[in-house]
């Protein structure tokens, strides 16, 4: 058992790019559910439109990097719309069940090996990233002592929380604004809101397309960062790791994803080495309770129960506030 | 108006079931139980001489050689069934080849075919198939009407397997209001239960009877667990007051957590039950211009059987009765004396044994996987949202509607590597032009 292994690599995953990419999902949730109070379960949907909007912009259109980069904004929003249309007039729960079923059914399409030549398959498109890639400023990678990241790891962090740091920066200032008093209203009565003149129908619409698009951005960094985007990455489990981390870290609260995806992946990761140390060879559990390969699901397990416990007895999260969590249903 | 619906319903799933049952026909030979070791399986049909029945004949005595990589791994002669079932040690991708001198003379492959087949074996047990099409004109292969009654009948299967979960799904939505992510996993639990005692009776003396008498298990067990599963979490959350979409949430949790909880025990591997795991169509359940194999067969005559049973039952019985009313008002069934508690305990027991027994059938239909719950979920949700969410009746009509869409889609163009998008698709037109379903009421919109 080494102690220091476990604190490296939770820290690493937790600072790392998978984190930011769920950071950035996060923080679209965070506009959705924690100031408005839509109950979007299509997240992967977005963010996947992200990636996939840049992807195929330069890989099968041929077209410049700077116009995929564009597209990835684009195309999420142009999903907002089309999702929002019908479904932002429904009931929370309906809402829910029509935006994961979208986010699947995008899935499906991309993964399809009928729509191979647009979309590349389960496999996936590459060779879009080589300009980002390129303009790379570091010569060597970073060494902090406990963790350390490669060149190109580095790269990709500073972009992914430079990222970050903007979208929490637009998220605090929107919401301190009229703007966003009135999502605010929306999620605390939607009614009294219609009552006041406003058209909400606008304003969710609004929201909707917002964390969408930080979603999307999301899913253009997971795309830059790997080189690669794959159907099976944005499947429903990704909507809900990021609703995890939002609710962990507390939702309708600036710093909330961040926090809660951090710790998110600190003790996915943590936990993660801990079983893998401590079963299978010269581990101190048994192989007959615990192999290998059901150590790396212990996690998992853990997780869902985490989720239930939170949502319970702390739906606020770490920083939040009770009172301003979106759970009641209407 | 309810109440002529409902009977409407019954009749016509009385007349399906008469259909269905019908006269037995000869007896026919049953398949040669499979060894449970992991195998390629080989069948050898002329689809060029078919007899009276319209059933291609079987070849017998042909030679079969498997290799791996190069070397050797097995060998097989077809029995009488035009059957050969080859051993191999470990899943990965073998080639088998086809002796053509041991073809009977007047035999021949046709030009496409080579005698040689590349098989994945992906499962363990012996369904994994090597194909060598014999005797098959080009025209045959893309015959529409062919492939319209071949994916009915995988339709109805599908239906009815779908019905019973989004019963379940019904009852449990329409008395507590939850969209139960985890709705999924009860399915699973069922097949994986019944996987299990199949497992342990047989090489008993029950091995006869071992799939149902799993199966019986497996539902009582899945009804054991909607209790448990009431006793310890839903009820404690809903006397808390806890609001619907933090117990959707806590469903997703449970979801997750049952999901890995499942892997853990079973692997991610895939396996089957040790009966009615035949493809061979017997000509005795020939209806309706569609052959059923045995396990298609008795999925749909257990599936309308439990329906029609569970309908009657909303129907006439007081508990029936009482569901429905807190299904359609629980404060004023509350007020009306009704233990709405009670009532719901009741649904959530009636609701997961219902879907327990889907899993079971599914397991027969499709093999026992840990992720087959989840991979449904979204289309039970298109059923019941098809057909008005919490309404009976409604995830009835839903179901059947999304279950032939599911199958027959791929004839109208749907791909068929992603025959899921037909329902999901279906589901948001739905609500885009009627929100609250075929049979459900605007009330319920929000």
């Amino acid at each position: 058992m080494d102690i220091l292994d476990i604190l490296r690599a939770a820290l690493q995953q937790a600072l790392g790019p998978q984190a930011i990419v769920f950071v950035l999902a996060a923080i679209g949730l965070n506009i959705h559910f924690g100031y408005t109070g839509l109950l979007n379960f299509g997240q992967a949907g977005f963010v996947a439109a992200g990636a996939y909007g840049m992807a195929v912009t330069v890989v099968t259109f041929d077209a410049p990097f700077w116009l995929g980069l564009v597209m990835a904004i684009v195309a999420p929003l142009v999903l907002a719309v089309i999702l929002g249309v019908p479904t932002l007039r429904l009931r929370a729960d309906y809402l829910a069940i029509v935006t994961i079923a979208a986010a699947e059914v995008l899935r499906f399409i991309f993964g399809a090996v009928e729509t191979k030549d647009t979309f590349g398959g389960s496999n996936g498109l590459n060779g879009y990233a080589k300009p980002f890639q390129e303009a790379n400023p570091f010569s060597s990678g970073l060494d902090l002592g406990i963790v350390s990241f490669g060149r190109n790891d580095l790269w990709s962090l500073t972009v992914g929380w430079a990222l970050v740091a903007l979208c929490c920066l637009l998220v605090w200032a929107l919401m301190r604004s009229p703007w966003g008093r009135v999502l605010r209203s929306i999620r605390e009565d939607e009614d009294a809101v219609r009552s006041l003149g406003k058209n909400v129908f606008a304003y969710k619409m609004q929201a909707l397309a917002l964390g969408g698009v930080i979603g999307g951005l999301g899913g253009a960094f997971l795309a830059l960062k790997q080189a690669s985007v794959v159907p099976s990455d944005y499947s429903t489990l990704m909507t809900f790791y990021a609703f995890a981390a939002l609710l962990l870290g507390g939702a309708g609260r600036v710093m909330g994803p961040v926090i809660g995806a951090f710790v998110f992946w600190f003790l996915i990761a943590g936990l993660g080495s801990f079983f893998s140390q401590s079963a299978g060879d010269g581990g101190w559990i048994p192989t007959v309770i615990m192999s290998d390969t059901q150590a790396s699901l212990i996690r998992y397990i853990m997780l869902g129960l985490a989720i239930m416990l939170l949502m319970i007895f702390r739906p606020q999260g770490i920083i939040g506030d009770r009172r301003e969590i979106a759970i009641d249903g209407r | 108006m309810r109440k002529r619906l409902y009977r409407v319903l019954v009749a016509l799933i009385g007349a399906l079931m008469v259909l269905m049952v019908g006269t037995p026909g000869a007896a026919q030979a049953t398949e040669t139980p499979p060894p449970d070791a992991t195998a390629i399986q080989v069948t050898l049909q002329d689809e060029a001489n078919k007899d009276a029945q319209g059933n291609p004949k079987p070849i017998e005595g042909v030679t079969l050689e498997v290799t791996k990589d190069g070397e050797k791994a097995g060998e097989g002669v077809t029995d009488a069934k035009g059957v050969a079932i080859i051993e191999v040690e470990e899943l990965g991708k073998y080639v088998v080849t086809l002796d053509e001198k041991t073809l009977p003379s007047g035999t021949v492959l046709d030009e496409n075919t080579k005698n040689e087949a590349t098989v994945q074996v992906r499962f363990q047990g012996p369904n994994n198939r090597a194909i060598f099409p014999i005797g098959v004109t080009a025209g045959e292969q893309s015959n529409f009407g062919k492939d319209l009654a071949q994916n009915l009948r995988a339709g109805i299967v599908f239906a009815l397997v779908l019905c019973l979960a989004a019963l379940g799904f019904s009852l449990i939505f329409g008395t507590t209001g939850l969209s139960n992510f985890a709705h999924g996993e009860l399915l699973t639990f069922g097949a994986l239960m019944a996987w299990t005692f199949d497992q342990l009776f047989k090489t008993g003396g029950l091995a006869t009877v071992s799939v149902i008498l799993a199966g019986i298990i497996a539902v009582v067990l899945g009804g054991v667990g909607g209790y448990v599963q009431d006793k310890v979490l839903w009820g404690p959350l809903r006397r808390r007051g806890t609001g619907l979409i933090a117990m959707m949430i806590v469903s997703i949790g449970l979801s997750i957590f049952l999901r890995y909880l499942f892997q853990y025990f079973y692997t991610s591997s895939t396996r089957s039950v040790s009966q009615y795991s035949g493809q061979q169509r017997e000509t005795h359940w020939y209806y309706l211009g569609l052959a059923f194999a045995d396990r298609e067969a008795i999925t749909v005559l257990i599936s309308i059987v439990t329906i029609t049973a569970v309908c009657v039952w909303l129907a006439k019985s007081r508990m029936g009765k009482a569901m429905r009313a807190v299904s359609d008002n629980p404060a004023l069934a509350a007020s009306s004396g009704l233990r709405v508690d009670g009532v719901i305990t009741n649904a959530w027991v009636i609701g997961a044994a219902l879907t327990a027994l889907s899993g079971v059938l599914y397991a027969l239909t499709l093999q026992v996987n840990v992720f087959m719950g989840m991979r449904i979920l979204l289309v039970i949700f298109a059923a019941v949202t098809l057909g008005g969410l919490g309404t009976i009746w409604g995830s009835l009509v839903g179901s059947l509607v999304i279950g032939l869409v599911y199958e027959l889609g791929p004839l109208f163009g749907v791909p068929t590597s992603i025959k899921e998008v037909g329902p999901l698709l279906i589901m948001i037109v739905i609500l885009l032009v009627r929100p609250q379903g075929i049979l459900g009421r605007k009330e319920r919109l929000g």
